[in-house]
């Protein structure tokens, strides 16, 4: 449904993307799958609060996944991260929020 | 035993007298003399031991302690039986034993005590020296005193004999045993304590390996954001497209082909993405084998390498021996390799392979073979028909069309009794009948001509041994035959053909001649495996053996055939112009097609040698392992008409191909600004090359007509 009105827009440039889009990571596909969604809905739950989306997908993240996930979700931002490798996730979403997440303990 | 008990008792009662007066005296006052074990403070120790009274003891009082009872203590034992009868001998009859025996011991101690006075115990004495003497000397005098006084006091036993049993149970302190002179010293003991051992400690720690971690870094724009959703969607919509491409490719695959059967009509298609796929895979080793050329080689004079290339292997020949190659005379990428094995015990199915450099990974066509193969070779104007030679004898030709033989020989016709060595295509006859040579170790060449889907055989030439017919077992005569191993045809006198045997030998043989050789050579020690003529100068040939070596001959001058028999049936053994010995068996040799100098063999070892004879006339300008495994014998070897590279079989159903490095392809030089040459002028050059070499081989005779006595030795 969603793909019929792109194509129609498409020389449209000005059109916004809204799909989650992995930029970066490094979980192995299982985990990048329920991250992703679980990134997706916190978003979409708290789409005016960033701060309690991030404390949602962080404790999910904790729950889940063992403790000491750290979540950042904004629209601008810088960062230079410490990662345990197979455990970092940047994805956008939305069309301009950005959600990195990843564990460090 | 009595008088010992009387002595015992006769001592503590001493003792406890004196232990008795000496209480009162501390005291001072005359207290109930019977209760010793009321004991003040300083006598504690003394008194340490209560006095136990048996609980059935009688209660007497004074009176009745008083009384006297005599008993008479005899030295009869009441418990020795009085009625012993034993047999007597001498009366015959049983008799009672008047003497009975009264001894009953009670107890018994060795004592280990010598009168110092004795000379036994001076004796000792001395021997011990004077300390110990002294030392003895006062346990002695203790002890003899000890004794004295039990001696002194035995008179006194029966007067005290009363007061005896009663201060017996008394005093039993040694104080009073040591007679009340001299006290032991209570504080002379020694004390020993110890302590448990203390184990070490140890300690013992690991670290774990902390969680490999990583640093990221990056910023987040509403721009970045952007640009990256742009791009991924272009992908997607790229993606989209190249499936439409998929989808609309294979319906129309499909409604091309919908006729025809369903692998067929899309083998095309699927062979052309296999090459493809292979291409990519193989992509490196296609770049060399196109361009890359060791640079090294410009450095070295006289050295080259061979580069590996592809290697072509396949699951169901891996058992089986590479046992001739031959590359296809139309499309030079592709070749034909037989399989089967060169072990007697060994025996089983064969196969033919046709590859393609353009397809390393699969055989471009497969044919299983009930029996083992043992040569191949593809018809040089239709390269659709193949020539075989099988174990069990037989010869065979296949279309590559079919998956069986098209033309096979039976017992009936003419089938080998042994081994076919080697298979050749002849030109086709007069009436334009393919036939082809086939050679096998049962001593029979024999031309094989199809006509009219019939394979029409005719022997050729018989090899026999000069040696007298062998007799048979029931006296019959059996004329031993040669066994051919290897044939080859002169590139231009068509009637012409070496032949090499098992015995070493190489016949120089004519097809109009089927009785005798034109000539015959010892040239080996063992069996000759190899012989092949050299590409451009007509009179040299190569052979190779299991003798370990590679020879280079001349075909002797008399070129028409010599009618004596002498002469023919004579093993002339002649020189080798060139020897080279490669330290084991040599299964192939091969002239290169560029130049008539060069030439590569295989051995068993896994190696491979190529020589320039025009750089180096006696080492190989490349020694080479090509072998993967240790043990792996290469058999076979052959260079590609057109392309540098050759391809080498192993007893492992492996075929490598190598690339020769610039050093091992030399060709004349073309002068700069002159048009290249024709055949005939290169054709000239290179027999020039040869023969400038071989003038310096030959023996010097050789220059005018060479009589036949200098070619023999």
């Amino acid at each position: 449904m969603g793909e019929v009105v792109e194509e129609k827009k498409e020389p449209d440039s000005k059109r916004v993307h809204t799909y989650p889009l992995i930029r970066h990571s490094d979980m192995n596909d299982e985990m990048k799958t329920e991250a992703m969604e679980l990134c997706v809905t916190a978003c979409e739950k708290f789409s005016s609060n960033n701060e309690t989306a991030a404390r949602m997908i962080k404790e999910t993240m904790d729950k889940k996944f063992g403790a000491s996930w750290h979540a950042i979700v904004g629209e601008g931002y810088g960062f230079e991260i410490t990662h345990e490798v197979k455990n970092l996730l940047y994805m956008f979403f939305g069309g301009n929020m950005a959600i990195m997440i990843w564990k460090c303990s | 035993m009595p008088a010992k008990a009387i002595g015992k008792g006769k001592q503590a009662g001493g003792a406890s007298d004196i232990s008795r007066r000496r209480t009162t005296r501390m005291r001072g006052d005359g207290d109930d003399m019977t209760d010793m074990g009321d004991g003040t403070d300083a006598d504690d120790w003394m008194h340490s031991k209560a006095l136990v009274k048996p609980e059935d003891q009688l209660d007497l009082n004074e009176q009745q302690l008083k009384e006297e009872f005599t008993r008479i203590l005899t030295a009869n034992n009441p418990h020795a039986p009085q009625n012993i009868v034993r047999y007597s001998f001498k009366e015959r009859q049983y008799k009672q034993i008047s003497s009975v025996d009264q001894l009953a011991i009670h107890f018994a101690l060795d004592g280990n005590m010598l009168h110092k006075d004795s000379d036994e115990a001076r004796r000792q004495m001395a021997k011990l020296g004077m300390p110990d003497a002294v030392q003895s000397e006062q346990a002695g005098s203790e002890g003899g005193e000890g004794a004295g006084a039990g001696a002194a006091e035995a008179d006194d036993a029966k007067d005290e004999g009363k007061d005896e049993g009663r201060d017996d149970a008394a005093t039993p302190t040694p104080a009073a045993a040591a007679g009340g002179k001299k006290l032991t010293n209570q504080f002379n003991y020694s004390e020993r304590a110890s302590q448990t051992y203390n184990n070490p400690y140890r300690e013992r720690g690991t670290a774990t390996e902390p969680p490999p971690r990583a640093t990221f870094s990056g910023s987040v724009t509403q721009w970045e954001i952007f640009d990256a959703y742009n791009e991924d969607f272009e992908k997607q919509v790229n993606k989209q497209q190249i499936i439409m491409l998929f989808v609309y490719l294979s319906e129309y695959v499909f409604l091309c082909g919908f006729q025809s059967d369903d692998v067929t009509r899309i083998a095309n298609a699927s062979q052309i993405v296999e090459r493809m796929v292979n291409q990519n895979t193989y992509d490196d080793i296609a770049q060399d084998f196109k361009y890359w050329d060791d640079p090294s080689d410009e450095y070295r004079e006289n050295e080259g390498t061979l580069l590996p290339l592809w290697r072509f292997t396949f699951e169901k020949a891996k058992k089986l021996a590479v046992t001739s190659l031959c590359w296809n005379p139309k499309y030079k990428d592709l070749y034909a390799v037989s399989f089967g094995s060169y072990d007697f015990m060994k025996q089983g199915n064969g196969m033919i392979l046709f590859y393609s450099l353009k397809n390393p990974s699969y055989p471009e066509f497969i044919y299983e073979t009930d029996s083992g193969l043992m040569c191949l070779d593809v018809h040089p104007d239709h390269p659709y028909l193949v020539v075989v030679g099988y174990y069990d004898g037989s010869v065979g030709v296949f279309n590559i069309e079919c998956k069986e033989p098209v033309h096979r020989c039976t017992a009936k016709n003419g089938k080998h009794t042994d081994p076919v060595w080697q298979v050749r295509w002849q030109k086709d006859d007069l009436e334009n009948n393919h036939n082809f040579y086939s050679i096998s170790s049962d001593g029979r060449i024999v031309q094989w001509t199809i006509i009219k889907n019939e394979l029409i055989y005719q022997d050729v030439i018989q090899l026999t041994l000069p040696e007298a017919p062998a007799e048979g077992p029931d006296g019959t005569k059996v004329s031993t035959v040669g066994c051919g191993t290897a044939f080859d045809f002169h590139k231009r006198n068509d009637y012409m053909f070496l032949v090499g045997t098992e015995e070493g030998k190489i016949h120089t043989c004519s097809k109009a001649y089927s009785s005798q050789f034109l000539d015959t050579n010892l040239a080996h020690n063992m069996a000759v495996y190899q012989v092949r003529w050299n590409p451009w100068h007509p009179d040299i040939y190569i052979t190779c053996s299991a003798d370990w070596t590679v020879k280079i001959w001349e075909v002797s001058q008399k070129t028409t055939v010599d009618t004596n028999p002498e002469n023919t049936q004579n093993v002339s053994n002649r020189k080798a112009l060139f020897t080279f010995d490669l330290n084991n068996s040599v299964g192939d040799v091969a002239w290169a097609p560029y130049s008539s100098t060069v030439f590569a063999a295989v051995t068993a070892d896994g190696k491979v040698f190529v020589y320039d004879l025009n750089i180096n006339k006696y080492e190989p300008l490349c020694e080479q392992m090509v072998a993967v495994k240790k043990k792996t014998k290469l058999t076979h070897i052959e260079f590609n008409p057109v392309y540098p590279i050759i391809i080498v079989g192993d007893d492992r159903g492996n075929v490598t191909s190598l690339k020769l490095s610039p050093n091992l392809k030399k060709m004349p030089k073309e002068k700069k600004g002159q048009p290249a040459m024709d055949p005939a002028q290169r054709e000239q050059l290179e027999i020039a090359k040869l023969d400038k070499l071989l003038n310096m081989v030959r023996e010097p005779t050789e220059g005018s007509k060479p009589p036949a006595a200098t070619e023999k030795k």
